[in-house]
């Protein structure tokens, strides 16, 4: 199936080449990193983890969320989703690279990363985080693969890959919940001290992860043709309005807790991260109040059905994505760190060099997404499922 | 057909079989002493059962009061000292506010409230930094210690988010930058760019039979001892007066108490 | 086979520049030693030279494990049961004090580059 990877048209090459270049060019930054330390981002004493981290979270609820094509299809026999779920799963294993990736830019000293695995540390959330993604990712790809060379051969995938797609759907929940478990766990953390938030974070994922396919698929549909299929879009997006719902509510749930039980350490974040400190907005203020009137606009355009399957479901999509794009990939962590451990207010910002680092890592992931989003194309126009 | 199969099984138990071997192999390996001689404590070493740290604050007034403690300990370490927010503290000074932040009483006497504070790491009981490093670069001794391995630390600052102290700093620079050449102590390490540091109690010092450069800097105003043995001094200044610690409700049991 | 031709030129090109080691060490490569210079006015190094010159490593990761984690901070030798405390910069460099002369050397013959000195400091060198 590699050789589908050979042929394209001109702008396949282009695209591929700007990739790398990219890659190469925000390469040179992490080197600089590398050298020089992490002195080059915003991160700093009381704020300690900053973008990289957030961009992590983020795409561990990407990764997970292919389960939402997966789940439909396997358990209850949703025919309609089988044309585009090894998009889903081709977009995970992308998702799980940059995840790692993600991990490797921030560590201080990433040359002994693998002392993970040399010391195993059972009572370490980052050592299940670490089995968790590996597995994630292993699975996927075997997944991904064999069921695409039945495809291609026309042939049902053999029976041993079964157990492994319904292990895959339980892998998927489990890799978010230990991500979660990274945050929720640690004391005086107020704004992560939540049992909520694996089930947040679940519920963020199930909404993001699918709308973001969506529009890539939409991008898909226009460049090559390629027709996920009415119905599936239809149901996905059904999908994507109660994931929504439950994920706006749960955040909800955490304001109310907040402020009805009036403790200060609980409300601070919060407040923080919406109205800023001293009188004064923080930048992320801003961020914060886009990504509300972004989650309701979203929901507005989503929830009535006429508007849903009309032309303004990219649009909605795309607020859908941004909106918790901001609340996990900017204030979680914000919020998290600040106010610090002593009540009082360290700011950050990324840096440009931190935004080009984490660019680059967006760029390898785009960049397997493309090679085999490309296979998975190639093999769907062969075998004649490319549309009704 | 089938006896392909067969054959593959085999060869596939065969392997499985080869590597376990391999892998034990290895670890035995691992586990036995490379070094044909023997490993003994040092003589002479200060040993406790639980080291804690009392801090008498009424004794301290001013930044001034605290500048030498945190100047010897500065030495004893070669800590650098880098302007911004990415300084590596091991021992700083703070307002009662932020060291103290559960406590919300707006009446507090202001002698007590206009105060700076000293805070270190706390060598906690239950400490949160050991509980989420993923390669025990961190790890808390028999001793009550919590100690590092600059050696083993990825850089991940997981545990500068577990910590609720605050206590623990990130080289995000070189701090041999900041440092004077040649070092103020050439007998002790400096640190490099990617690892967290933090307070170690002198476990360097006490192995030498010598108490914490803080305290023997303090004149009496820090005590360090024993928290298990009755007679200590540290216990016994516990028992005759009115003691606090920081964020007590975290269940993390500091070791470093504050006579207010 | 298939462009047979190109296929097997490009064996033959893979192998040689695979077995590049081996061949070039043949044609008037001598053997050179490294010529560390051992500290003057001492016999012995803690432990047998042969072992300490295979295994100074592993011992100083064993060392630094004992040390740290143990609290055993003195070492017994097997070879005179004298007593050593545990430190990379206050015990094996007071004798080793010639870094370029000895540890840099060999570490250089041998392409290894341990950067034990980003934060041990090596002695009269100041901090770097």
């Amino acid at each position: 199936m590699l050789e589908k990877l050979l042929t394209g048209p001109r702008c396949y090459y282009v695209w591929l080449l700007f990739l790398c270049g990219l890659i190469a060019l925000c390469g040179l930054v992490y080197l600089d990193q590398l050298f020089n330390g992490l002195g080059i981002t915003g991160m700093n004493r009381d704020v300690s983890w900053g973008l990289y981290i957030s961009q992590f979270t983020y795409f561990v609820g990407v990764a997970a969320s292919a389960v939402m094509l997966v789940l439909p299809a396997y358990f209850h026999h949703y025919k309609k989703f089988k044309r585009m779920i090894i998009f889903g799963e081709f977009m995970a294993v992308a998702a799980v690279i940059m995840c790692a990736l993600f991990i490797v830019v921030d560590l201080g000293q990433p040359q002994r990363m693998l002392n993970v695995m040399l010391y195993p540390t059972p009572n370490s959330v980052m050592f299940y985080d670490m089995i968790v993604l590996c597995g994630y990712l292993g699975l996927n790809i075997v997944i991904g693969w064999v069921t695409l060379e039945a495809e291609l051969r026309d042939t049902e995938p053999p029976k041993w890959v079964k157990p492994l797609i319904y292990l895959s759907i339980l892998w998927a929940f489990s890799i978010h919940t230990v991500t979660a478990f990274l945050y929720a766990g640690i004391p005086g953390r107020h704004y992560w001290l939540t049992a909520i938030m694996a089930a947040r974070f679940l519920s963020s994922a199930f909404c993001s992860g699918p709308a973001i396919l969506l529009l890539l698929l939409f991008v898909v549909r226009r460049l090559t043709g390629f027709d996920p299929g009415r119905e599936a879009i239809r149901t996905l997006a059904t999908i994507i309005v109660y994931a929504m719902c439950i994920n706006v509510f749960f955040y909800l749930l955490e304001l109310f807790t907040a402020f009805y039980s009036n403790i200060p350490g609980h409300m601070e974040p919060i407040m923080f991260l919406f109205s800023g400190h001293g009188g004064h907005l923080a930048w992320v203020s801003y961020w914060m109040w886009a990504a509300v009137i972004m989650a309701f606009a979203s929901l507005a355009i989503l929830i009535p059905p006429q508007l849903r399957t009309s032309r303004l479901l990219p649009l909605a999509l795309l607020m859908l994505v941004a909106a918790s794009w901001i609340d996990k990939g900017l204030g979680l962590l914000i919020g998290g760190f600040t106010p610090n451990m002593f009540e009082a207010f360290t700011p950050y910002m990324p840096t440009l060099k931190e935004i080009a680092v984490a660019l680059g890592v967006y760029a390898v992931g785009a960049l397997v997404l493309s090679l085999l989003w490309k296979i998975a194309l190639g093999v769907k126009k062969e075998a004649g499922h490319f549309s009704d | 057909m089938k006896t392909s199969r067969r054959k593959f099984l085999k060869v596939a138990g065969l392997s499985a079989f080869a590597l376990a071997g391999g892998m034990t192999a290895l670890a035995g390996e691992a586990g036995a002493q490379v070094a044909p001689g023997k490993y003994i404590k040092r003589e002479g070493m200060l040993s406790a059962k639980r080291w804690a740290m009392v801090i008498d604050t009424r004794r301290f007034t001013s930044e001034a009061d605290y500048a030498p403690l945190i100047a010897a300990c500065n030495k004893a370490h070669n800590i650098p000292d880098i302007p911004g927010d990415r300084n590596v503290k091991w021992i700083w000074t703070d307002t009662f506010d932020h060291v103290f932040p559960d406590d919300m009483n707006n009446h507090l006497n202001a002698a007590v409230r206009a105060k700076p504070y000293m805070l270190l790491c706390n060598h906690c009981t239950n400490p949160p930094c050991v509980r989420v490093c993923p390669t025990q670069a961190t790890y808390r001794m028999e001793d009550g210690i919590v100690a590092m391995d600059y050696h083993r630390c990825i850089g991940c600052r997981f545990c500068m988010a577990g910590c609720p102290y605050g206590a623990r700093s990130f080289n995000f620079i070189d701090p041999r930058l900041h440092l004077a050449d040649p070092v103020p102590n050439p007998a002790f390490p400096t640190r490099m760019i990617g690892v967290v540091e933090k307070c170690n109690f002198c476990v360097e010092r006490l192995n030498e039979g010598k108490l914490p450069a803080c305290v023997e800097a303090s004149d009496g105003r820090l005590l360090f001892g024993d928290l298990e043995d009755p007679n200590s001094t540290v216990r016994k200044a516990l028992a005759a007066n009115y003691s606090i610690r920081r964020k007590p409700s975290l269940g993390t049991q500091p070791g470093v108490y504050y006579l207010i | 086979m298939y462009n047979a031709k190109a296929v097997i030129i490009g064996i033959v090109i893979f192998v040689a520049i695979f077995s590049s080691p081996f061949w070039t060490s043949w044609i008037g490569q001598t053997y050179q030693k490294t010529g560390v210079v051992l500290p003057a006015g001492e016999k012995t190094c803690i432990e047998e030279t042969e072992f300490m010159r295979a295994q100074h490593m592993r011992l100083l990761d064993e060392w630094r494990d004992q040390a740290l984690r143990e609290e055993n901070r003195v070492y017994v030798s097997a070879l005179d049961g004298r007593k050593w405390v545990i430190s990379l910069q206050n015990t094996c460099l007071k004798c080793h004090s010639n870094y370029t002369e000895f540890c840099e050397k060999c570490h250089v013959a041998n392409s290894v580059y341990p950067y034990c000195w980003t934060c041990h400091i090596i002695p009269t060198e100041g901090k770097r």
